[in-house]
């Protein structure tokens, strides 16, 4: 069988130069998709990581029950005790973590009033978290854990007609029922980029929450935030141990908290392919075209070969394995640039105009870092490669119809 | 008497093109006896290279029957002919018989390398064989580094090394010149007496037609003459 390689790979190089246009051609849809593709799962890596760094976090543990159903009873008891104990973990040293409550209000200004969500956070621990504290277009942070002040969101603070210095009434259920209400000066006004977050948020130190709220020393979430996305199973590991076992507590990781971000990127994955598919599909085109023509030019040497007892099986397998050696070497080309091109961009980032001031506006990186993986860099060469072979059968099996004595007489 | 290599019996071949058709042999009947060396002779269009496709089962007869050492050829399927061919028959055509890629000892090997015979056997044979049809030294060269003559000792070469029963050579000499082709006639004879090998062979060239032992001239797709030249 090894007579049948090296005649596949002489063949190969009877028309040096269309064989290295080919090659070429292979080679270069090869980069692109390698290019495209880690770049495209890098962006996705960007987009989440980003998105969970403005609020939500990495990771949460929550009461069993409340990211269903977010009840101000659905508490975690002692939930500062609880941060400060996994706070000290050595295993969480680079982690933020920090103790949210939240709950559903009506926030009013002089005029007018909205829906809102009031969250109450650890002024120290927050920034760890969260951008929202280094978000503050107008004002500052709040200053610590029992002051009676509160910071929102740029849109509901011109929704309101409120600005800093201005007072803003809360109107709540507290955790027992009865009314939460509170009058507090705003010392700050955020603009994190997310709008939804801008429109609704009221944050308030953690203390002064629960007071409000009756809260006691109880709290909804422990925020989780590690330096890398990739650090995020051991995390949960880490977490999920730590936890105490009652009452029932979860570690939900970002999927479970927005699962809409996940669908998010699928749904670009997906539409991503339709133009991947279609390029690789004319380019194989073209490709193909050039096997037909290298297979027509030699009707009459497999004549030859068929007269001498060669079977057309054999035939095919030469010519097939002609494509394979052709593919073969342009994807190995290809990966090889496209891995020099995706290794520099991973150390270096990549950024198209506008993309770093967009982001930096809000506090975020604005560099995409292509994604290094087995899978991101050879799942475009891997269906480049089927395509390939997918269209070589075509050739090879033509050559079953090969009549030998039309194909000795062909010129 | 020998028993025949060849057998033809009523063999007609029609080519159907369109509406035309083309009766390129008609009610041949032929036998050729095992070592005979005989030439197909005739015009052009007279049916010689029709007949030798024929014989090694490359296209198939329109009626008629045709046997190779005693296997009918017309009833074979592809696969089986394709053996035969593989092991009993050998061809050479009048230019570009060999594998361009090839050296001209690959050539040489390529048939029994398709019958899957170890890679030092090949080397030994080729090279004894090549040494017969005295290409001593350029074994290594590829087709295009031959001139026609030696191009067609190779390909002589190719057809006799596995020991086939029968070699059929349609107008071998028709690309060489009169002293090339001679040659050439001359190693055919040798291969025929030394290897015990069945040739038949066809041509028009009339100095060709000298080497033969039998001749059979065609016209029109019968055969009009057939005559020992001993
Ligand atoms: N594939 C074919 N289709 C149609 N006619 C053919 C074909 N091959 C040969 N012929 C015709 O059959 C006759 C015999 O051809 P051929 O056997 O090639 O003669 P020769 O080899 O003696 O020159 C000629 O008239 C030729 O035109
Ligand atoms: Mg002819």
């Amino acid at each position: 069988m090894d007579n049948l390689l090296r005649l596949a790979w002489r063949n190969l190089w009877r028309n040096k130069r269309r064989t290295w246009l080919t090659v070429s051609a292979i080679a270069f849809i090869t980069v692109l998709m390698v290019f495209l593709i880690t770049l495209q799962l890098g962006s996705y890596d960007l987009m989440i990581d980003s998105s969970l760094r403005i609020f939500t976090g990495q990771m949460q543990v929550q009461r069993e029950g409340y990211l269903e159903k977010p009840q101000i009873r659905t508490v975690i008891p002692e939930a500062q005790a609880v941060a400060q104990r996994l706070r000290a973990e050595p295993a969480l040293d680079q982690v933020g973590v920090a103790v949210r409550a939240q709950a559903f209000a009506l926030a009013s200004s002089a005029n007018r009033s909205f829906g809102v969500q009031v969250v109450g956070s650890e002024p120290e621990f927050e920034p760890k978290v969260s951008t929202i504290p280094h978000q503050i277009k107008t004002g500052r942070w709040l200053k610590d854990l029992h002051a009676q002040e509160a910071v929102l969101g740029s849109t509901l603070a011109q929704n309101l007609r409120i600005n800093v210095g201005d007072e803003l009434t809360l109107l709540g259920a507290a955790m027992d029922g009865s009314v939460a209400a509170t009058v507090l000066p705003v010392v700050g006004i955020f603009e994190s980029g997310m709008i939804d977050l801008d429109r609704v948020t009221v944050t308030l130190p953690l203390a002064t929450f629960q007071e409000i709220f009756g809260l006691g020393s109880n709290a909804h979430a422990i925020v989780f935030l590690a330096p890398d996305l990739k650090q995020l199973p051991a995390l949960y590991t880490e977490v999920e141990r730590q936890i105490p076992p009652t009452p029932s507590l979860v570690v939900l990781n970002w999927e479970r908290l927005i699962p809409g971000l996940k669908q998010l990127t699928q749904a670009d994955w997906t539409t991503g392919w339709f133009m991947y598919i279609a390029l690789i599909a004319v380019v194989t085109f073209s490709i193909l075209n050039t096997f037909i023509m290298s297979v027509l030019e030699r009707t009459r040497e497999f004549g030859i070969m068929l007269a001498l007892g060669a079977t057309p099986l054999r035939i095919g397998s030469l010519v097939f394995t002609e494509t394979v050696f052709l593919a073969l070497l342009g994807l190995g080309i290809g990966v090889g640039l496209g891995l020099v091109i995706a290794g520099f961009l991973s150390v270096y980032g990549f950024t198209y105009p506008g993309l770093k001031e967009l982001m930096g506006q809000y506090g975020l990186p604005g560099l995409i870092y292509p994604q290094l993986s087995a899978v991101s860099i050879l799942l475009g060469p891997a269906v480049i490669l089927a395509f390939i072979l997918v269209a070589a059968l075509y050739p090879a099996l033509r050559i079953r119809k090969l009549e030998a004595v039309e194909a000795i007489h062909a010129v | 008497m020998e028993p025949n290599t060849v057998v033809c019996h009523q063999v007609t071949k029609v080519y159907r093109q369109n509406s035309v058709s083309v009766h390129a042999l008609t009610d041949i009947n032929l036998e050729i006896p095992k070592r005979d060396f005989a030439c197909l002779s005739g015009p052009s269009g007279s049916g010689k290279s029709t007949l030798l496709n024929l014989i090694g089962g490359l296209d198939k007869p329109t009626s008629g029957e045709i046997s190779v050492d005693g296997q009918r050829v017309d009833q074979m399927a592809k696969s089986e002919l394709a053996a035969l061919r593989l092991h009993k028959i050998g061809f050479v055509f009048q230019a570009y018989n060999l594998i361009p890629v090839l050296t001209a000892r690959e050539n040489v090997e390529f048939v029994m390398q398709l019958q899957g015979l170890s890679a030092g056997d090949r080397r030994d044979k080729a090279m004894q064989i090549l040494k017969e049809v005295d290409l001593t030294g350029l074994e290594n060269r590829r087709p295009a580094e031959l001139s026609g003559g030696q191009q067609q000792r190779v390909a002589v070469a190719r057809a006799i090394v596995s020991e086939p029963s029968l070699v059929l050579a349609d107008e071998p000499t028709a690309n060489l010149d009169s002293k090339t082709a001679q040659a050439l006639m001359e190693l055919l004879v040798h291969m025929n007496t030394d290897h015990n090998v069945t040739f038949i062979f066809s041509t028009h060239d009339k100095l060709v037609m000298d080497f033969s032992r039998r001749l059979i001239k065609l016209h029109d797709g019968k055969i009009v003459e057939d005559k020992r030249r001993e």
